[in-house]
């Protein structure tokens, strides 16, 4: 009996490495096939995404701090405190700009159009700071007495800054951002384009903070066209920093929702 | 009465001191990109390996060439100046300072690592996004060297893909009828390149005419038109192995050739009698079939992406226009409704729009119209051109243009040019030699 198991055991095995041994030979030769370019992905990981050098921080952070001293849209107290001494009262400054207008102006009858031209013509002669700052310090001055004399109390004051931006602050944001937005043009016009941001504001107009709404449409499938419209909007708001706010009023804007839409253009 | 009123307050307060100020903005400008192209760093050993194999002095520097060629081509990327560069490119690849490539005004970053493993190249590339201060994709490829040219060609299509959203281009070849001699002595032979004029090859010697050479959906066989032994007949070739041989068994003349959309069948013209009708021959049991059955001519046929429409060009209505109809030849409806005789169609891969040439008081033009035949836009004019080929995305059309190259009108020049669907983006694409009837294949690395 163990010698028949032996025997049947040793001629298996037999077989097996007969098996192992000679039939890789019997393979056919592999075709010689043309190089073909692996393609391997790396995962952006920890090890891509390295936290800044200490030192790089401290010159991010120097920047950071020359930026906010560049910015177009100054906070309104500094404007206060330097303008007052170089701006006379507006009484004298009127008074001055007719004066100008007297020199200037031509001795003859003209008609009320070619009036209007010269005027235009004029502002431009003046230091424009010094007129914007009469303009500001004369709306503060009216809304005081306006004040004083409607009696308004603090939550009336509340609610006129909580209305929208007036289509001028409107234009002025929006042309800022037309000229910062750079449109991905391979995406499908025939789907749906619009990127709503939520925006969290300074009163200089740069960003807090920004939240896509529609975050989850980012990772679905078949939808990374809408990511690239997405990373683009979120560009085009970077590039623009600080934007162009109104002066007052930060209570009503400090949050802000822009819907960046493409079909237009890409349609158009 | 009071009380409705205090109602409406209720209601209303909150809503109107927690309403989101909410703005629209539907503009943007269509300027090209900024995009840094930093060359790819190589160590020194591996620097010495590329310059024994590929005799280049930098390859990191030649393929980061490569990407940005191909980028401006495009007309969607403006490519900053290498000499404004800060940072260098090994320290560049690791982490960026997004502080200095923002100074020079790039919004995206190109960075990348060559080197020189178990006799291949090794290629790591990161695109970077320099206002978000993040990494946006990060891919390697592996080789053999002499493959550096392709390796930068499919960097560029990453980059296209990630940044424009739809799929690139620049993985692709063009093959064309290369021509040499005098008009009434031209010698005309196809030729295959890359889509950026490099690594030219020729498939025929030049003893036989050669005309509308196409490629096949996997870029392995070409159709085309070819005089031998002054017969004209579609041939194909197995460009690999240099076979060729006779499309069908027609006793007359097959011309205009063209693969349907999955590669099995060709779609040609097939003349007789003055006659001219669209046939198929499918490519396995090389069964014909009719599709058009009119006594006009009917020429050029184009399938739709799906396969399921053909375009074509007729002179049933007394002009060339061009008509759209089912694979089966039925439901034919004519498109083109414009002043002119209209000929060359091609059907978009996109699906979306059908490219044409125009001939309209002695100009020609190369046009694009939607697949019912409205929104008829013609995207470039001039004294001869035809014969337009889409990239494969859809985007870039490629044709050729004949040019006097004296005043008397005696000498001529032909040259292949794309456009994009701008109508803006016009270039010349170098050929060794004068070219024609050029045809754009697919995306190799697919």
């Amino acid at each position: 009996m163990i010698r028949n198991i032996a025997i049947s055991s040793t001629f298996h095995l037999l077989i097996i490495l007969v098996g192992t041994m000679s039939l890789p030979f019997l393979l056919k030769k592999p075709i010689d096939l043309p190089p073909i370019i692996s393609i391997e992905l790396i995962q952006i990981t920890d090890k891509t995404n390295i936290p800044f050098a200490p030192k790089a921080k401290k010159i991010i952070e120097k920047v950071k701090k020359k930026e906010k001293l560049v910015s177009e849209q100054a906070p309104p107290k500094i404007v206060k405190k330097e303008k007052p001494e170089a701006v006379p009262l507006p009484d004298e400054k009127i008074e001055k700009v007719e004066k100008l207008e007297d020199k200037k102006q031509n001795p003859e009858k003209i008609d009320n159009e070619v009036k209007q031209v010269s005027e235009f013509e004029k502002e431009e002669l003046f230091d424009p700071d010094s007129i914007a700052a009469l303009i500001d310090k004369s709306k503060e001055e009216f809304a005081e007495t306006n004040k004083k004399i409607n009696k308004i109390t603090q939550d009336q004051d509340r609610s006129i800054d909580m209305t929208g931006l007036s289509l001028s602050e409107e234009d002025a944001l929006k042309a800022q951002i037309f000229g910062c937005w750079s449109i991905p043009l391979g995406l499908p016009y025939n789907e749906n384009l619009l990127v709503r941001i939520k925006l969290q504001l300074k009163p200089d107009g740069s960003v807090i903070s920004s939240e896509i709404l529609d975050h989850a449409r980012m990772n679905k499938p078949g939808q990374g066209f809408y990511k690239v419209l997405a990373e683009s909007a979120l560009r085009a708001i970077k590039l623009c920093q600080p934007l162009r706010v109104p002066t007052t009023g930060y209570e009503r804007w400090k949050d802000l929702q822009l819907n960046f839409d493409a079909r237009e253009m890409l349609e158009g | 009465m009071l009380f409705r009123y205090l109602f409406i307050l209720i209601i209303l307060l909150p809503i109107k001191s927690f309403a989101l100020i909410e703005v629209d903005i539907t503009r943007g400008n269509l300027s090209p990109l900024p995009i840094a192209v930093s060359p790819l760093s190589v160590d020194e050993k591996s620097k010495e390996n590329f310059k024994k194999i590929l005799k280049s002095e930098d390859i990191g520097l030649d393929i980061s060439i490569v990407v940005e060629n191909n980028l401006k081509q495009s007309g969607l990327f403006n490519p900053l100046n290498k000499n404004a560069f800060l940072q260098k490119p090994d320290i560049a690849h690791l982490k960026p300072r997004f502080e200095d490539w923002a100074l020079i005004k790039a919004q995206a970053l190109i960075t990348g690592k060559v080197t020189f493993v178990d006799e291949k190249l090794r290629v790591e590339f990161r695109l970077w996004d320099v206002l978000a201060a993040k990494e946006m994709m990060a891919i390697a490829f592996t080789t053999v060297p002499t493959n550096w040219r392709r390796v930068g060609h499919i960097i560029t299509d990453k980059v296209y893909e990630r940044l424009t959203g739809e799929k690139g281009y620049f993985d692709t070849r063009i093959i064309y009828v290369a021509e040499e001699g005098k008009k009434t002595n031209r010698i005309k032979k196809l030729a295959i390149m890359d889509q950026d004029g490099f690594n030219t090859k020729y498939l025929t010697l030049g003893n036989e005419l050669v005309l509308t050479p196409r490629f096949n959906p996997t870029n392995q066989m070409v159709t085309y038109l070819s005089y031998f032994r002054n017969l004209p007949r579609v041939y194909l070739l197995d460009i690999e192995t240099g076979i060729q041989e006779v499309v069908g068994d027609f006793p007359g003349m097959t011309f205009a050739p063209r693969f349907s959309p999955d590669g099995k069948k060709i779609i040609m013209s097939f003349a007789m009698d003055g006659n001219s009708e669209i046939y198929t021959m499918d490519l396995e049991s090389r069964v014909v079939e009719k599709i058009t059955n009119h006594p006009s001519i009917d020429t050029s046929p184009s399938y739709s992406p799906n396969g399921k429409y053909i375009c074509f060009n007729s002179d049933r209505s007394g002009y060339q226009q061009i008509y759209v109809m089912k694979n089966n030849g039925r439901n034919v409806k004519r498109i083109s409704f414009g002043k002119g005789i209209y000929g060359t169609p091609v059907w978009s891969p996109r699906g979306d729009l059908i490219a044409f040439t125009k001939m309209h008081k002695g100009k020609f033009y190369i046009g694009v119209m939607r697949i019912d035949g409205s929104g008829e836009r013609l995207l470039t004019e001039n004294y001869y051109q035809e014969a337009p080929s889409w990239s494969p995305n859809g985007r870039v059309l490629i044709f050729y243009r004949e040019t006097k190259t004296d005043e008397k009108g005696e000498g001529f020049s032909a040259k292949l040019w794309s456009i994009d669907l701008t109508g803006y983006n016009e270039r010349m694409v170098e050929t060794e030699t004068d070219a024609s009837d050029p045809s754009w294949s697919s995306l190799l690395s697919n």
